[in-house]
């Protein structure tokens, strides 16, 4: 913005404003009402959704523990979960977000455009348009993230009820799927479907060798997703 | 919608001349006009010494230009947010003990045996997220509609502080509780603080009061929630309700103002 375009903008805005009204009471009227607004919603959150679920007492010794935050950090935490390798990790934990809060502070500063309308900046508002997409993305897979130790393969959707029963079942804690699992004692999973037809499978899940648990108690539909589950990894 | 409202009652204390002979036989003024007399007077004093109407003219009174909507009532409603934030905060902060021992004893008690207890932490809970919305709709706001250009830089730079501050509290107020949730959730966020470069482990040293998450760590973080930040934030909304004040409310982008007719040089 050039020394005219600063005048041009200040004389059309002073004729603008003596044009409006006063700020008692309009404005008041509205802001108090939104105030009002904004006062029953969080009562309302309270009274209907309670005081927010405590989880049990912090104890440092356990190693389990799951990690999440509160959900308007999701779009970070997913950034986390995107992002693997181990030399991009700093990208996602402090490159990426400092990046984006310099860009965000010092936008008056390289934004120089005069033009104010949102259709007559296409390309500021093409940005900003992408980046809220992108944290709204973020935000729901970071909303609907399993932990990290949970399997989380591509299966077909069939499969589905037999992933969450090998993730209840704790199979990942002798057996590797994918990013999921430990590497042992019992063979890597990820790719079992080729290795073994579902028959063998579920023989096996009934008489394993030990030290792996049978698993022929499991209700016989939790058992079938199972096999379904197994052998559909290839 | 438009909303009929009469026009603004200008201040000033108007006092009609009595008509001769009204007065009582004591010659004083009746009760109610002595009344009315001795609030003038304390509020001349006050204003004498703090020309505080001229003041409260100028904040009050202040033209917006027309076509303002309900989107800019955001920025005052974020406020309110805050507001009640600080007040539920301060009911809380009469039971809850900042101690690593006793901190979630001390939430178990607000919820099951305080009066309202229960409700109060649900204000000050979905407060956060309400308050944190209302921010980004705000600078959402701010931005589609330019308002961040000449002459409301600085405003903006204010504001985007605003929100890392806001963000700042959601993340000091995460632990508090000190369940499993929030216990580990921020042992991962300062570890995350720890990786940056130069300043990075200092800043995770400085949360946790040492190199270990210990039991200084959550005294830290509630002197941080409840005295620092919400210190911050109330000096800097101060400072960004002062430049909406001097700058004046943005007018929407669309409009454009009817400049007066340039007069036409005379012929001669």
């Amino acid at each position: 913005m050039n020394a005219r375009e600063k005048e041009e903008y200040l004389r059309e805005y002073q004729v603008l404003k003596s044009q409006g009204k006063p700020f008692f009471p309009y404005a008041v009227l509205k802001d108090s009402t939104m105030a009002c607004i904004v006062l029953a919603v969080i009562i309302g959150m309270s009274i209907i959704l309670g005081a927010g679920e405590l989880a049990n007492r912090a104890d440092p010794t356990t190693v389990t523990y799951t990690p999440r935050p509160d959900w308007y950090f999701y779009f970070l935490f997913e950034l986390l979960r995107v992002i693997k390798p181990p030399s991009l990790v700093v990208l996602a934990t402090v490159g990426i977000p400092t990046l984006a809060l310099v860009l965000l502070l010092l936008l008056p500063f390289y934004d120089r455009n005069p033009e104010r309308r949102p259709e007559r900046r296409p390309i500021a508002t093409t940005f900003a348009v992408a980046i809220i997409a992108i944290m709204a993305y973020l935000t729901y897979e970071g909303a609907h993230a399993g932990a990290p130790d949970q399997i989380d393969l591509k299966v077909p959707a069939t499969a589905k009820a037999g992933e969450t029963v090998a993730n209840q079942s704790g199979c990942g804690a002798c057996h590797k799927f994918g990013e999921a699992g430990n590497p042992g004692p019992g063979p890597d999973l990820t790719h079992i479907g080729s290795k073994l037809p579902s028959q063998a499978i579920a023989r096996t899940l009934r008489n394993p060798t030990a030290p792996m648990p049978s698993f022929a108690g499991l209700p016989p539909k939790k058992f079938d997703a199972l096999v379904q589950f197994l052998s559909s990894l290839r | 919608m438009a909303i009929k409202i009469p026009k603004p009652p200008l201040p000033g204390v108007r006092r009609k001349p009595q008509p001769p002979g009204t007065d009582q036989q004591d010659g004083r003024p009746p009760v109610k006009e002595q009344a009315r007399e001795a609030t003038a007077q304390i509020v001349g004093w006050v204003d004498e010494r703090s020309s505080a109407s001229s003041f409260l003219r100028g904040f009050l009174f202040r033209k917006v230009p027309k076509g303002t909507n309900w989107f800019y009532t955001l920025g005052s409603a974020t406020m309110f947010a805050f507001l009640s934030q600080a007040v539920t905060g301060i009911f809380l902060a009469m039971y809850y003990d900042p101690s690593a021992t006793r901190a979630y004893d001390s939430i178990q008690h607000i919820n099951n045996d305080v009066w309202l207890g229960s409700f109060v932490r649900g204000m000050h809970h979905w407060g956060a997220s309400v308050m944190i919305v209302l921010v980004f709709l705000h600078m959402g706001r701010t931005f589609f509609f330019g308002a961040y250009k000449y002459p409301r830089e600085l405003n903006w730079v204010v504001g985007v502080v605003l929100l890392v501050l806001t963000l700042a509290m959601g993340l000091t107020g995460y632990l508090l509780p000190f369940d499993q949730r929030s216990f580990w959730a921020t042992v991962v966020a300062v570890n995350i603080n720890g990786t940056g470069p130069f300043i990075g482990p200092y800043l995770a040293d400085f949360l946790r009061g040492g190199p270990e998450f210990g039991a200084t760590t959550i005294s830290r973080f509630y002197a941080l929630h409840m005295l620092l930040i919400p210190l911050l934030i109330a000096a800097l909304i101060g400072i960004h309700i002062y430049l909406v004040t001097k700058l004046g409310t943005t007018a929407p982008p669309w409009l454009k103002a009817k400049l007066p007719e340039p007069t036409e040089r005379e012929q001669v």
